[in-house]
């Protein structure tokens, strides 16, 4: 079953002035349990609304949203225990730390659920764990860490909430290659382990080929492509046409298959690049010869 | 080249207020751009190239050893105000470095505080938005625009006050795909044709990748300086400190490693396309060889 | 939601109102409310009236402008109102048990809300005409007498706009904390007083904190861009007066003698 579902979700900002902005347009898909997702496209192309819709921060202006099969908008009083079933990390959440030390802004949210003492003391060590913070970082003050600690503070805070579906709004934004590595390591992990299904909003092509199953692309308010890496990248004329680059490895490929070597251009990893590459040097020419 | 920025021998470090040793950042360190440079310093976060940034136009003041901005060391106090107009800085977060609820206003910022006569302020102010191409957006308010046209008022702003070098301290950081190409095209147009020296510090390789030269640093100390070819080739080396290449680099180091010899100067897709089409055909054509040698036997 | 609110309500135009000196349109704002309280009588502030609508017009300005922001200060109407009408001792006009309405307690009231009335839809005119910037230049220059008895005026100003600056930014990351905090389950809306004060921790706390580091980048930034206070500093736009400021000045000057002339008419 679909853990989040849509239909003809539309979202217009500002409606009835001369600022009016549709968003999102008439949206209907299905995201499958279990996946981990990267969702790609320009600023101002819905991206960032589609999410909210998922955690029921905005309300849909037509459509319906389901979560988990139950319509987050039919009943309010319901809408914050569904709410708790997906899990936000915003762009930059390191802003939004403010308790007085990491373990208790980690428990912000467990404490928000309701959850007893017990429980929220073993989701705030397990949520630490994944992002790999020491027991001594978690109780200093979050203004004491650098700046990567504190964002890996800010995930684990949703984290313990152990939501069914996390969606990360450009989680590496401004981080270094290395801490970009282990925070996407972290979540991979996560994933992994939880066996949830997870969102990741990012504007790099080259990380959503290293860590998702499947690309959503947003472009003008509507869903341009929803489909397996593969499937996707297979299409990097079009992406490139709507202004979404493509790994840089993958247009070298494009390049050798243009060049008409029988080379399998869905290639958008160093390592898939390699094994191609030798398989091309190793099977290839003697047909010819 | 002459060099224009010259470091000899500095050293700096941070005072922690509840901890008496104070923190590194740099020791000794000999360091020099030249006049009309275009570079790129890489590090990872607290590698110290910020710090060493600042010390470029007298923001921070080394605490051993000499720097001299066009010939005028910074310790100078009355050449404080020289220095900061031959040296522009450019941050990371363009939200905290517009003053000005207007555009144009905030690009005649430096120029007022200069004490620029108004009709030649209002001169610079428009030649600095047509060659940062925002002068259509002169009279917007700062927070209706784009992250990479706030980030491009910035640099109108610094440019306005003619400086000889531009520092940009991660300035696509927080910005989309989009906005980094514009700052970028901006930044590379603004070395190539207006003859300014630009010394961009960043984490993104394909930027550094356009640079003239690239300065690694680690630890306070320079690892690397050399062209972006010679400097990314170091594969291993770079990814140790916590650095990335390019793609089109790293496939022809991983096939080198493979045991295929491959030059691993290569930056960009259409070189790293030639240089697997010369692999491929050399290797066919020595399989033709050996089955020719093979078909003989 | 928080980002529609807008400051300043600044609606860029071409008209003569637009292009007037700001200083000129401060003076004459004063001049506006100084005639509003010397008008004593109900029909000598006709000419307040007149004045106002004619001053949207040219300023073209929409005349629902006035309305939207007379909105906020109804309640206060209402109470002087209410007080003046009811309190206000002379000849009574009716009577019902012990509420008695004097005909003083109701020419008060009427002259004091239409007063308020005129001066807050005027004031609006001049920050809907006025860029902040503009404003804020405006207010430099004309508080500069005041630098000679040490006040900080060059300071003040450029706090101030730095404040107009900041304030959608801040607005918008309000916006954007609110969010996050509400994604983990953050309840905001629900609870006593107390509650709801605690839970505006989680959103006050990381504002302040954003707030300083953004003080201190942009303090930073000034400083690479040779700020050093106000002394020889220039300004790109320089503010002229035109004959256009000086025949306003007249239109105030001789509409005031016109408001004083009928006090006594109908006196």
């Amino acid at each position: 079953m679909a853990v989040i579902k849509t239909e003809n979700l539309s979202h217009v900002y500002s409606e009835g002035t001369p600022f009016v902005k549709t968003a999102i347009d008439n949206i209907s898909i299905e995201i499958e349990e279990g996946q981990m997702i990267g969702v790609i496209g320009h600023t101002g192309s819905g991206k960032s609304t589609l999410i909210q819709h998922f955690n029921g921060l905005l309300q849909p202006t037509s459509g319906k949203i389901y979560i988990d099969g139950e319509d987050m908008w039919a009943d309010k009083s319901k809408l914050r225990d569904i709410r708790f079933k997906v899990g936000l990390v915003f762009q930059y959440p390191e802003y939004q730390l403010f308790e007085e030390t990491c373990y208790k802004d980690i428990a912000f949210g467990p404490k928000n659920m309701g959850l007893d003492e017990g429980e929220i003391d073993r989701r705030v060590r397990e949520a630490a764990a994944f992002v790999s913070l020491s027991e001594e970082q978690l109780m200093k003050s979050p203004f004491e860490l650098s700046g990567g600690q504190k964002r890996r503070v800010a995930i684990a805070g949703v984290l313990a909430m152990k939501p069914k579906v996390l969606i990360l709004d450009e989680p590496t934004a401004g981080l270094d290659p290395k801490g970009r590595d282990r925070i996407l390591g972290q979540i991979k992990e996560y994933h992994q382990e939880e066996k949830n299904t997870v969102l990741i909003v990012s504007h790099s092509m080259e990380d959503v080929a290293k860590f998702a199953q499947k690309v959503l692309v947003m472009n003008r308010s509507k869903v341009f492509l929803y489909d397996s890496v593969e499937n996707v990248f297979a299409r990097a004329g079009e992406l490139s046409q709507i202004g979404l680059a493509v790994p840089q490895i993958t247009q070298v490929f494009m390049e050798l298959k243009k060049r008409g070597y029988p080379v399998n251009s869905n290639v958008y990893t160093i390592e898939a690049a390699k094994k191609e590459m030798i398989r091309l040097l190793e099977k290839g020419g003697e047909v010819r010869a | 080249m002459n060099d224009f920025i010259e470091a000899r021998g500095i050293s700096f470090s941070y005072a922690m207020e509840d901890d008496p040793n104070p923190i590194r950042v740099f020791e000794n360190l000999d360091f020099t751009i030249g006049q009309g440079e275009l570079v790129a310093i890489l590090g990872h976060n607290g590698s110290g190239k910020s710090t060493l940034a600042k010390h470029f136009n007298a923001i921070l003041l080394p605490d051993e050893g000499q720097l001299t901005v066009d010939g005028m060391d910074t310790q100078d106090n009355d050449k404080l105000y020289d220095i900061r107009q031959e040296v522009g800085m450019v941050f990371q977060n363009p939200d905290n470095q517009i003053v000005a609820t207007v555009v144009e206003e905030d690009v005649a910022f430096g120029l007022e505080n200069m004490g620029v006569e108004p009709s030649e302020i209002r001169r610079r102010v428009d030649q600095a938005l047509e060659s940062v191409g925002i002068s259509e957006y002169k009279t917007h308010a700062p927070h209706r625009l784009s992250g990479g046209q706030k980030q491009r008022v910035a640099i109108a702003g610094i440019i306005a006050m003619r400086p000889r070098c531009i520092v940009l301290d991660e300035p696509t950081a927080m910005l989309d795909p989009q906005g980094r190409c514009e700052v970028m095209r901006t930044i590379l147009d603004l070395n190539r044709n207006y003859g300014i020296t630009i010394v961009l510090i960043t984490h993104y390789m394909d930027e550094a990748a356009q640079c003239d030269r690239v300065v690694v640093m680690d630890s306070g100390a320079v690892l690397l300086d050399s062209t972006p070819k010679e400097v990314f080739s170091h594969v291993k080396m770079l990814k140790s400190v916590g650095l990335d290449v390019p793609q089109a680099t790293e496939i022809c180091y991983e096939l080198n490693k493979a045991g295929y010899t491959m030059p691993t100067e290569v930056l960009s897709v259409r070189d790293c396309a030639d240089e697997l089409q010369k692999l491929i055909e050399r290797t066919y054509a020595a399989k033709r060889k050996a089955a020719k040698l093979g078909g003989k036997k | 939601m928080l980002r529609d609110i807008t400051i300043g309500q600044y609606f860029p135009g071409q008209s003569p109102i637009h292009k007037m000196d700001p200083r000129m349109k401060i003076i004459a704002t004063l001049l506006y409310i100084v005639m509003l309280f010397v008008a004593s009588h109900p029909l000598s502030l006709i000419v307040g009236i007149a004045m106002l609508v004619l001053m949207y017009r040219v300023s073209g300005i929409p005349m629902k402008m006035i309305t939207k922001s007379l909105k906020p200060v109804v309640p206060i109407i209402i109470f002087t109102s209410v007080l003046n009408i009811f309190f206000v001792s002379g000849d009574p006009l009716f009577q019902f048990g012990f509420i008695e309405i004097t005909r003083q307690g109701l020419m008060l009231a009427i002259l004091m809300s239409v007063r308020i009335l005129c001066l807050i839809a005027g004031s609006s005119l001049l920050t809907y005409t006025t860029s902040p910037i503009e404003l804020t230049d405006a207010i430099e220059i004309l508080l500069n007498p005041l630098k000679k008895v040490k006040v900080p005026v060059h300071e003040l100003s450029m706090m101030m706009t730095i404040a107009l600056r900041f304030i959608p930014t801040l607005i918008e990351e309000t916006d954007k904390i609110m969010n996050a905090q509400k994604a983990r389950g953050a309840d905001m809306e629900s609870g006593g007083l107390m509650q709801r004060a605690k839970a505006l921790v989680p959103i006050l706390v990381p504002l302040f904190v954003s707030s300083f580091r953004r003080a201190d980048e942009l303090a930073m930034a000034m400083e690479c861009r040779c700020y050093r206070g106000g002394d020889g500093r220039t300004r790109m736009k320089q503010l002229h007066y035109s004959h256009r400021d000086w025949i306003a000045l007249c239109i105030m000057l001789v509409s005031i003698a016109a408001v004083l002339l009928l006090n006594r008419i109908l006196a």
